[in-house]
């Protein structure tokens, strides 16, 4: 039985470990930011990062993410553009419907951990999650006004 | 057609016959007191509710009751604004919560605009339908979200209440300064008299005694200083820190969880399932047969102590059903149906002016073609889902649905309890488009919930269920003939469209006995016998059939096909007689000057007629719905490899005004990509009665590198023409993509998706 770490934390699930982390830190752990979109890995409202990268939870068993650091959206300010990513998402009023915002702000701070200018066209290679509501434009702005606050420094 | 048009009077008369009755009976009963405090409303330790509306809380939040459901569009901001630009408050005061299930809150706008009238049609005849139907929304008092309508519904009763609470603590405050209440005022929640102030919080308990003032005075609307701003929205924290709750997200301590499978045959039912085996799986807890009701498919749940064991088992149980009468339908003689139908004999009107039929047979020249859309499924981005608690005696209810109203009603039944032991709790909606209106998950939820007595149990289906088991768009076929006039005008217009109805769908899901084909559904038809346009002679025909496939509301209705019918076929009609698109429109609405303002805002701020790169085109299209007025200008760049690239679209809207222009920008953003979604890659097939797509990988949307950019510009024509704005951005996108890429290429696509050969 894998024991998991969860936002700086280790927790003991008590779960196989074929049971699919989404549901591990939905329904054993109560981290209900984390959703639930399709199933099969196609839409990326069930991004978190493992070990810093965007990783689709509901296809992930538990197995393969033991040992390895896991942050959701609850824990999202431990990552160094949380604070510069959350300013942006409010200044721009991206959320809607806001189901699948948490997997979006997830993938966008892997983005900026790993490319903090990112061009347009590294926006859409990067954020292929889908939003029914069509928040993309203000995401896509949202990411390049949180890329020029971190160039800034911290304030 | 005389014989059409005879019947058409004749249920006009009857419907009338109905109204009358309905309005004599409403001044028998006295009209609702929309401010009146419903039983039951909760209030925190120093807070008192002024009118049914809003509280104020003892540090000084104001919080709003508001009764719509928050699913995006922003209603949990907009609403809230009118009751603070009366009530005269710090906007950063205001919270909110979801109204609890209460006639006070019913939507009554939602049912008037149901009657199949023209917008612009002033007559009595109109009135008197438009009049009846509020009425009857108000008697049977459904909270409904829905029909663009938060607004506008919202728009009297809740400026009201705002100025009532106003009243009623400036009331509060005179008596304890023993003063005239005419000579207090107000300011940013401060009742002031000379140099003495005195806070809202201080006077709610004594303002709470004051009586609710009936017609309070409301502001000019030159004062407005709330209505009309930008304010953010109160919900977007929450929804960025993943803390915003939705009806998967309720946790109740001893919850379960359930998993099922539908019959993937329309109509059929269940053969065999192996419940032993699922039972004996690890978690699981039942297995549960749901025989098929008129709201719910026949299904197989499985509960268990987690989701995943749940979906799992599910597999184990091997189901087999019967694939009933509908085993053989399928795309293909469907559309050959729609076609054969399309040339039949039979049709109602929807508008006839004129003399169409006898001006199209002299014409020398005659344009016309056939369009046709595919179903579509709505694919809400939180899978539907419904928490249900059977315990003694009362049915708890946890789901994201745009009727508490409806939920209560249609639980009761299932969940063995009276309807007024249902109690329903509305957490935000993951996406609702229309999906959400439906019932089909509350029944089962409250079945599976009555077997499973005294534990709470959660209903999420799969991605898969959800594609397969909508209720969806409606496929629709149309055709049209169209003469032009000497000068280029139009001179006669025939259009008749086939397909379902969503009122009658709807109706017979919810109440059988109700459904019938004798009222007109004006949703079918909306978008093609409304037409701004200039066209002396004109024939609007919509023909129903009935299908086996259930349809249901998609955002924008009717609107979201026959706006692509009606605006890319009269861009061929454009060119036909050889004028540009823009300005042959123009022409047509000459008589229109709101129309030809948006029309003229959206090509201008487009830049139309400037020049293009190579295979890009620009396409232009006009749709009024929701009594809104919207027009969009696409740009669409053709690649190499014949896919389509849409660059930007510009929107312009009138929608009267905006109450929160951001939130206006916003939904027309959201109403386009939605729309573009549908006219890039939307398509729901048959075969063997089954759905053939199941999972965005085969029911894709647009995604982040395909999404263009939009620019919105809002064009104000004043309070009296308040639209709405929740669905008007999505009908004019397809068209004017479709109409793009005909300008870049020469290929005229009549059928979505828009795919070139």
């Amino acid at each position: 039985m894998p024991k998991l770490n969860v936002n700086g934390a280790e927790r003991d699930v008590g779960l196989e470990e074929s049971a699919p982390l989404l549901w591990a830190l939905r329904e054993d752990l109560g981290l209900t930011g984390t959703k639930f979109g399709c199933g099969v890995a196609a839409c990326g409202a069930c991004t978190v990062l493992v070990d810093g990268k965007p990783t689709r939870t509901c296809v992930t068993p538990l197995a393969a993410v033991a040992g390895k650091t896991i942050h959701t959206i609850e824990g999202a300010s431990a990552r160094a553009p949380w604070p510069a990513v959350h300013e942006a998402w409010i200044a721009e009023q991206v959320p809607q419907c806001g189901y699948c915002q948490s997997g979006m702000v997830m993938a966008a701070i892997a983005l900026l951990e790993r490319n903090p200018a990112p061009s347009d066209a590294d926006i859409d290679s990067a954020i292929t999650n889908i939003c029914r509501c069509g928040t993309y434009p203000r995401i896509r702005k949202a990411i390049h006004r949180a890329a020029e606050a971190l160039a800034k420094g911290p304030r | 057609m005389i014989k059409s048009r005879t019947r058409r009077r004749l249920l006009i008369a009857a419907g009338l016959v109905g109204g009358a009755f309905v309005v004599g009976g409403y001044f028998f009963y006295r009209p609702r007191d929309r401010l009146r405090l419903p039983e039951g409303l909760a209030s925190p330790k120093g807070a008192s509710w002024l009118t049914a509306w809003l509280r104020i809380d003892a540090g000084g939040g104001v919080t709003v009751a508001v009764p719509r459901q928050e699913m995006g569009q922003g209603v949990t901001t907009a609403l809230p604004m009118l009751v603070a630009e009366e009530l005269d408050c710090d906007p950063a005061s205001l919270r909110f919560e979801q109204a609890p299930v209460d006639p006070v809150y019913a939507n009554a706008t939602l049912m008037a605009d149901g009657v199949p009238f023209r917008p612009d049609d002033h007559s009595w005849l109109a009135r008197l339908a438009r009049v009846s139907q509020y009425k009857v929304g108000e008697l049977l008092g459904v909270q409904a979200t829905g029909g663009s309508t938060s607004v506008r519904d919202a728009w009297e009763v809740m400026r009201r209440a705002g100025a009532a609470a106003r009243a009623m603590l400036v009331g509060a405050a005179a008596a304890r300064w023993g003063v005239a209440p005419g000579e207090c005022r107000t300011e940013l929640g401060t009742v002031r008299f000379g140099d003495r102030s005195l806070r809202y919080a201080e006077l709610v308990a004594e303002a709470a005694r004051q009586p609710i003032p009936g017609d309070p005075a409301l502001k000019n609307p030159a004062q407005y200083r709330v209505i009309g701003s930008a304010l953010p929205r109160l919900d977007v924290p929450a929804k960025t820190d993943g803390s915003a709750q939705f009806g998967i997200d309720v946790r109740v301590p001893g919850l379960r969880y359930a998993a099922l499978a539908q019959c993937p045959v329309f109509g059929g039912s269940l053969k065999r399932a192996d419940a032993d085996k699922a039972k004996a799986m690890p978690g699981v807890q039942a297995v549960i047969e749901l025989e098929a009701t008129s709201t719910s498919a026949a299904a197989v749940a499985v509960v268990a102590d987690r989701w995943w064991r749940a979906k799992d088992a599910l597999k184990a149980l091997q189901i087999e059903w019967h694939d009933g009468p509908n085993a053989k339908l399928d795309s293909a003689a469907q559309r050959k149906l729609y076609a054969d139908l399309l040339d039949g004999d039979e049709a109602r009107t929807y508008e006839s002016v004129g003399n169409a039929p006898l001006e199209l047979a002299a014409a020398k020249q005659v344009v016309q073609a056939r369009y046709e859309v595919p179903y579509l499924a709505h694919a809400t981005m939180e899978p539907i889902n419904c928490t249900a608690l059977v315990k003694d005696g009362y049915c708890d209810i946890w789901v994201g649905s745009q009727s508490p109203t409806l939920v209560k009603w249609l639980a009761a039944g299932p969940a063995g309890v009276q309807r007024d032991r249902v109690r329903v709790h509305t957490p935000f909606l993951g996406g609702g488009f229309g999906r959400r209106a439906e019932m089909d998950v509350v029944v089962q939820a409250a079945a599976i919930a009555r077997q499973v007595m005294w534990a709470p149990v959660q209903l999420i289906w799969s991605r898969e269920e959800d594609i397969q088991h909508d209720v969806y768009r409606p496929m629709a076929m149309a055709s049209f003939r169209c003469a032009l006039d000497a000068q280029g005008g139009i001179r006669a217009w025939h259009n008749r469209v086939v397909g379902q109805s969503c009122t009658g769908d709807f109706t017979a899901r919810l109440q059988p006995a109700a459904a019938s084909d004798l009222m007109k559904d004006k949703t079918t038809a909306e978008g093609a016998f409304d037409l701004p346009y200039a066209m002396p002679h004109r024939l609007v025909e919509h023909v129903l059939v009935h299908q086996p496939v259930p349809v249901g509301f998609w955002r924008s209705v009717g609107h979201s096909y026959n706006a692509f019918f009606v605006e890319a076929f009269l861009d061929e009609v454009a060119h036909a007689a050889r004028r540009d698109p823009y300005e042959f429109r123009r022409a047509l609405l000459a008589q229109a000057p709101r129309h030809l303002r948006v029309l003229d805002a959206a090509a201008q701020k487009a830049g139309w007629g400037s020049s293009l790169p190579p295979r890009t085109g620009r396409g232009i299209a006009l749709a009024e719905s929701f009594h809104s007025i919207v027009a969009q200008v696409a740009e669409v760049e053709v690649g190499a490899d014949n896919a389509l690239r849409v660059k930007r679209v510009v929107c312009a809207i009138d929608c009267g005004r905006a109450v929160n222009p951001g939130i206006v920008e916003r939904q027309m953003e959201s109403g386009i990509v939605f729309g573009l979604s549908a006219a890039l890659y939307g398509e729901i097939t048959l075969k063997g009665g089954r759905v053939e797509q199941s999972n965005f990988p085969d029911y894709d949307v647009v995604r982040m590198a395909a999404c263009p950019a939009i620019e919105t510009h809002i064009v104000e024509s004043g309070w009296a023409h308040l639209g709405g704005v929740g669905e008007p951005g999505t009908p004019p996108v397809a068209p004017a993509v479709a109409n793009a890429v005909f300008a870049a290429t020469g290929q005229r696509l009549r059928k979505l998706p828009l795919r070139l050969a």
